[in-house]
């Protein structure tokens, strides 16, 4: 019910709607706020016995009032409606219900709970095995829950971001304002984040003066002084989530989910979620206030005392119209005075304490204590134990306080054990649980406004000391000093339920019965109960629950200790976390300066780590990739082909030690090569096996350039740095990577020499430049490099120029190369000319071969010291019962060989013990006609010309192959020298 | 004979107005990494200075004369952008013109987009004008360089030009929305 | 988590790779015998507090020795590890 001329919130009307009735309610509501001012006090279905819940709080605590917000994949579950803010059109559902709110069919497991108390799934359950999966977690899972995500991939725009400060304020209440006015005035760089939209924390939801002035009038006033710094940001609907190490903190900003779809631009993120990097930080999160466990306290209409002031004095809402309030501290009093003052009529005040007075008109009932409830879908009388007596209470709305519970949470994100304060049996924070992080105010214990506005102070005084700065002198506002009395009553005994955490349905004979189950550490009671669990994380209940565990264990509520708080305080969508990432934003795509031109020939482009390099490249008619690619292999077999090779990892190397680093990282020499020549390279790592191969070329005395693997190029990169940082920094020697600088086309095939031909100023030729040769050319007037090697088993060259000339050689070389009966050829192609020449890949060098395995193993110079060296000499590492490379070659000419099929001897059965090797590469080799692999095979070398049989499990495929040299084409390299 | 013709890396991708932002090519002239060797830097560093009237840049900034920058780019190198280079005795000089894609990002909210994509506070207070960091650019490796009040170099591989017109335009879209909120 | 380059100052730990133990900047020499190169190769460390690593800082190129508490999650000094005496 709405009291018109009360509260904070504006004129204007918002219409939404909830289960699809149409409400209305006023600007500056939250969904909360907006359906209890309609009188709607059943808001949800509880987890576990689907019992009518209404809200309990007004704030990020909320455990019952859970809604679905939006359509589709838009679609958000488990919102709480105490922080959705009211927007028009907002259409809100109820969850955990079917086919209605009111009438609930799982509602009878409410019926049927003395059968599901603590460890009932896990006694019942249990057997036979198997059914659990399919069978019994099924069915629980969907009696028992939440909201229900879409299924639906959601297209919103969600964002991440950076920030960075001296002073990060978590928290705008008394505390947080004057620690942010203090450290803003100081001159540092301050953040102040809170998670509601509107700043002032409980100054907005008390009637209280500060200054003189109301104290939402002068949080006002701060908060423009605070905007007009230019070194300070008011970070509004921005929860602080996590505290992480060295001064890091997760945020979730709220962007734009309190305004309609329809009515913002589509690219406005839904939510934001910071990384912020403070120097220092005050945590003025408030504190949290706490239920009591008594019979029937879960009813809609019980809520918590300081929630019910709240919303009659921010929202101008009375959430009944006969209202009592229960409570064991001063505080309570509050909700009854403010409540009366605004006329709404308060038919008792419970007190618990003994010979506690209170000037006011309303009854006022103390050392007593609630017992009973009454109300099926909201609360209707309440029964109280009073001066010995029972005495039954007609009331729609109770208030209750337990006490408060100072918020904690991110004081524990990095291991930090709170302290219990008998003095308000609480928790507080310990401190320098955080480095750099000083609590205030109510988070600190601290309840008084007066004493949160000083500590803030305090608190911020501290941080800057961090910072070495020296604090301004801040006076502290004049504010009430109030009372905060309280005395334990965590539970009433008596008929009846007394929950804990409404959230999960967790009651006081639950934690009773885990105690006595021996599940008697805080942590196992969590686990037993699941009391502390889902989407709230117990805040309002966790407190409560360890006291009476530590009751039932007959321990102190110190030593029983706290369950462990961890990020995130609120949950966070995977959405705003993962923002940016999804899609084009998971990965950077590269692209070669040819990736136009063989998209243009109407290449599929297939990725090779973040490259995209073509596949094939189609010709009318042909209708699979393999007609394409026999095709292209046979081309540069006869003729000549072009190939983009600029994606190999390239690394210039100069300097006085150019040729020691390389014979420090390469197993074979490179000091003797001669400039203007290539060699091979293997390179291995520490452990002796191989870790990457590529050639290398002199390019001057003290200049080398490197070719790595495309999937190496970054690791090996790396590897250089380590090696000439860490490992040799004696040596005088400078590495840069040159990849992106060099556009590198391979041309090969016969008619390989005479395609360059036409593109280069000065014509080449054996004698110029001989296998393995290199040099400098003119390459149609710029500037280039040609080098004589293959990848292919042909005569061929890599041309390279500088990659802004990329595009336009490579469409010069594929027309020039059609004028000769040659062509593009793509990674298919590639792929088979190298098998048909036996050159090895990532696939054999996959990091568990050595030199010894792929028969390289006399390159291993002896001669000098070289990374693997030592290692790969072990013993174990060169018995000839290890796996050798071997090629393969099925005996029936249309045999099949796949890769990942495993070898074994031609009679024995295909089991793990008799498993003789492996097949890493297959193609199907045009050349040959007939499928050709490599693979790895126990004793190979010794073994060509023995029949072996592939099995491959998985396709069901098994095959007789006969063992041979993994050279199959030209093994004596011929054509290579042209 | 044919001629080849030079493609710059952004070619085709910007010049581009997104999100109030106004993204554009850095036309960097010849590139020339300067690495000197031990014990080299301050005779490397006069030498380029003869060269072209810059030293090598202090760690973390962009330097420039006339049409010449030499931009630090990360441990004991340089880039030296805009000016032809001699041989400088006691370096290893690199040809790097067209390896990296150069993009001059501007507008008023240039500060907030770039906060979406990059772990570095570039406030102008923490980062003025002629400073550079080499840092990530969302997942790519970058320098970042401000080069006005309003106005930043983000360089990353030649080919991620594309990624980084996508990322940096994303975010500009995004941060452009909000003040419609 | 932040990480310190001696070159760029404190970056986010997203900008680094790590890089092993500092038991890298003892390489053995080849003729050092078994037992320490399977020292060198194979065995490690696992401090609960001081431990001493090597980050790479990517974007930089920088390899440093980085103190850091295994227990604390505090971070200490870094070094260019090219200037580490050994």
């Amino acid at each position: 019910m709405r009291i018109e001329g009360h509260g904070l919130i504006g004129p204007g009307t918002v219409d939404f709607s909830f289960d699809g009735k149409r409400l209305q309610g006023r600007e500056g509501d939250t969904l909360a706020s907006a359906l209890l001012a309609n009188d709607v006090r059943l808001v949800g279905r509880s987890f576990k016995y689907h019992r009518p819940r209404g809200i309990l709080t007004a704030g990020p605590e909320e455990p019952n009032a859970l809604v679905s917000v939006g359509q589709g994949a838009g679609l958000v579950p488990n919102v709480r409606a105490t922080q959705q803010e009211l927007f028009a059109g907002l259409a809100a559902r109820s969850q955990n219900r079917w086919p209605s709110l009111e009438r609930d069919v799982m509602s009878v497991n409410d019926l049927i709970s003395p059968f599901l108390g603590a460890g009932f799934y896990y006694k019942t359950f249990m057997w036979p095995r198997a059914f659990w999966e399919r069978l019994y977690e099924p069915i629980i899972r969907r009696a028992a829950g939440l909201g229900a995500l879409s299924g639906q991939t959601n297209g919103e725009p969600y964002e991440k971001a950076f920030a960075f400060c001296d002073v990060l304020v978590i928290g705008s209440g008394p505390a947080g304002l004057m620690a942010a006015l203090t450290a803003a005035r100081a001159g540092a760089d301050v953040i102040l984040a809170d998670e509601d939209a509107r700043m002032g924390g409980r100054m907005l939801a008390e009637v209280e003066d500060v200054d003189g002035i109301p104290s939402h009038e002068w949080v006002g006033e701060v908060l423009a002084e605070l905007a007009a710094l230019p070194n300070v940001r008011l970070m509004a609907r921005t929860t602080v989530t996590g505290a992480y190490d060295q001064g890091t903190f997760g945020a979730l900003e709220r962007v734009a989910l309190h305004a309609a779809p329809g009515a913002v631009s589509g690219a406005a993120p839904r939510e934001c979620f910071w990384r912020i990097v403070a120097k220092a930080s005050v945590l003025a999160a408030g504190a949290l206030e706490r239920p009591i466990a008594f019979p029937n306290n879960d009813r809609p209409g019980i809520m918590m005392a300081g929630a019910v002031r709240a919303y009659l004095n921010r929202w101008g809402v009375a959430p009944g119209k006969e209202v009592t309030v229960f409570g064991n501290n001063d505080d309570a009093h509050r909700t009854a005075r403010d409540l009366a003052a605004a006329g709404v009529k308060v038919v008792g005040l419970i007190d618990s304490r003994d010979g506690v007075t209170s000037g006011s008109d309303y009854p006022v009932f103390t050392g007593s204590t609630v017992i009973g409830t009454a109300g099926r879908l909201g609360l209707e009388h309440i029964t109280i134990r009073h001066n010995g007596g029972i005495r039954r209470i007609r009331t729609d709305c109770l208030a209750m306080s337990g006490g408060w519970n100072p918020t904690v949470h991110l004081t524990c994100h990095m291991n930090g054990r709170p302290v219990w304060e008998p003095e308000i049996l609480s928790f507080v924070p310990r401190p320098g649980s955080i480095p750099g992080m000083v609590v205030a105010g109510s988070a600190n214990g601290v309840f008084a406004t007066h004493g949160c506005l000083a500590d803030g102070i305090r608190a911020a005084t501290e941080a800057l000391a961090v910072l070495g700065v020296s604090a301004p002198q801040v006076e502290v506002p004049e504010a009430e000093e109030r009372p905060y009395a309280i005395s334990a009553l965590w539970a009433v005994e008596g008929k009846g339920r007394k929950w804990l955490d409404f959230q999960n349905d967790v009651h006081v004979k639950d934690i009773r019965l885990a105690a006595q189950e021996n599940f008697a550490s805080v942590e196992h009671m969590k686990r037993y109960t699941t009391q502390g669990m889902a989407t709230d994380q117990g805040k309002s209940s966790n407190v409560a629950a360890l006291a009476v565990l530590a009751d039932a264990t007959g321990r102190g509520i110190p030593e029983t200790g706290t369950t462990t708080f961890r990020p995130p305080y609120v949950p966070v969508s995977i959405a705003a976390m993962g923002a940016g990432s999804q899609g084009k934003g998971f990965a950077p795509e590269r692209f070669t300066t040819s990736h136009g031109a063989s998209v243009a020939l109407g290449a599929p482009m297939i990725e090779a780590g973040l490259w995209y390099r073509p596949s094939y490249f189609p010709k009318p008619g042909e209708t699979t990739w393999r007609e394409a690619c026999d095709r292209e292999v046979a081309m540069v077999r006869s003729a000549v082909g072009v190939c983009d090779v600029s994606t190999l990892g390239k690394i210039d190397i100069q300097g006085p030690d150019a040729a020691a680093l390389l014979d420090f990282v390469y197993a074979n020499t490179f000091s003797s090569l001669k400039v203007g020549k290539v060699r091979y390279g293997l390179m291995l790592r520490e452990d002796g096996y191989v870790m990457d191969d590529g050639t290398t070329a002199r390019l001057a005395d003290t200049h080398y350039v490197m070719t790595t693997t495309t999937a190496a190029a970054g690791l090996v990169m790396r590897h250089l740095d380590f090696v000439s940082q860490v490992l040799r920094p004696d040596l005088d020697v400078q590495i840069v990577s040159v990849t992106e600088s060099w556009a590198q086309f391979s041309v090969a095939g016969p008619k390989a020499r005479e395609l360059l031909n036409t593109i280069l100023d000065t014509p080449t030729d054996d004698a110029a430049m001989p296998y393995m040769g290199c040099g400098p050319v003119m390459v149609s007037g710029v500037a280039g490099r040609l080098f004589r090697i293959s990848f292919s088993g042909e005569m061929a060259y890599e041309v390279a120029v500088p990659a802004d000339y990329g595009e336009s050689l490579y469409r010069l070389l594929v027309a020039q190369a059609e004028v000769l009966g040659g062509g593009p050829y793509g990674m298919e192609a590639l792929n088979v000319l190298r098998i048909e020449k036996g050159f090895i890949t990532h696939a054999e060098i996959h990091g568990r071969t050595t030199a010894f395995d792929i028969g390289m193993d006399r390159m291993v110079s002896l001669k000098k010291d070289c990374i693997g060296q030592t290692m790969s000499r072990r013993p174990g590492l060169l018995d000839d019962n290890l796996e050798q490379l071997v090629g393969l070659r099925p005996v029936a000419a249309a045999g099949q060989l796949t890769a990942g099929a495993h070898l074994f001897e031609e009679k024995a059965e295909a089991v793990r013990v008799n498993d003789q090797g492996y097949v890493t590469s297959v193609c199907h080799s045009p050349t040959l006609g007939r499928m050709i692999g490599l693979g790895f095979l126990k004793d190979g070398r010794a073994r060509h010309g023995e029949t072996v049989r592939l099995v491959d499990h998985l396709r069901k495929i098994e095959t007789l192959c006969e063992v041979c040299d993994p050279v199959f084409f030209d093994p004596e390299g011929g054509r290579l020298r042209g | 004979m044919a001629r080849l013709i030079a493609k710059s890396p952004l070619a085709g991708l910007v010049p581009v107005e997104v999100g109030g932002l106004t993204l554009s090519e850095v036309e960097t002239g010849p590139v020339t990494s300067v690495a000197p060797f031990k014990g080299k830097q301050t005779a490397v560093s006069k030498a380029l200075k003869a060269a072209v009237g810059l030293g090598m840049p202090k760690v973390g900034r962009m330097d420039r004369k006339g049409e010449a920058r030499a931009l630090w780019v990360g441990r004991g190198r340089a880039l030296v952008m805009g000016a032809a280079l001699p041989d400088l005795e006691g370096a290893a000089q690199t040809d790097q013109t067209g390896a990296n894609a150069v993009l001059r990002v501007e507008g008023p909210a240039v500060e907030a987009v770039l906060a979406r994509l990059v772990p570095l506070d570039l406030r102008a207070t923490a980062f003025p004008v002629g400073q550079t960091a080499r840092t990530m650019v969302a997942h790519m490796m970058a320098s970042v360089t401000r080069v006005g009040d309003a106005a930043f170099e983000v360089m990353v591989m030649r080919s991620m030009a594309q990624t980084l017109v996508h990322d940096i335009g994303g975010a500009a879209k995004a941060v452009a929305a909000r003040d419609l909120v | 988590m932040r990480i310190n380059c001696p070159h760029c100052g404190t970056r986010d730990r997203r900008e680094f790779t790590w890089s092993g133990a500092d038991v890298a900047l003892n390489r053995p020499a080849p003729d050092a015998g078994e037992a320490a190169w399977d020292d060198y190769v194979h065995l490690r460390e696992n401090p609960a507090g001081a431990s001493r690593e090597l980050w790479y800082h990517d974007p930089c190129g920088t390899f440093a020795l980085v103190e850091r508490d295994t227990v604390t999650h505090l971070v200490g000094d870094a070094v260019l590890a090219e200037k580490v005496a050994r």
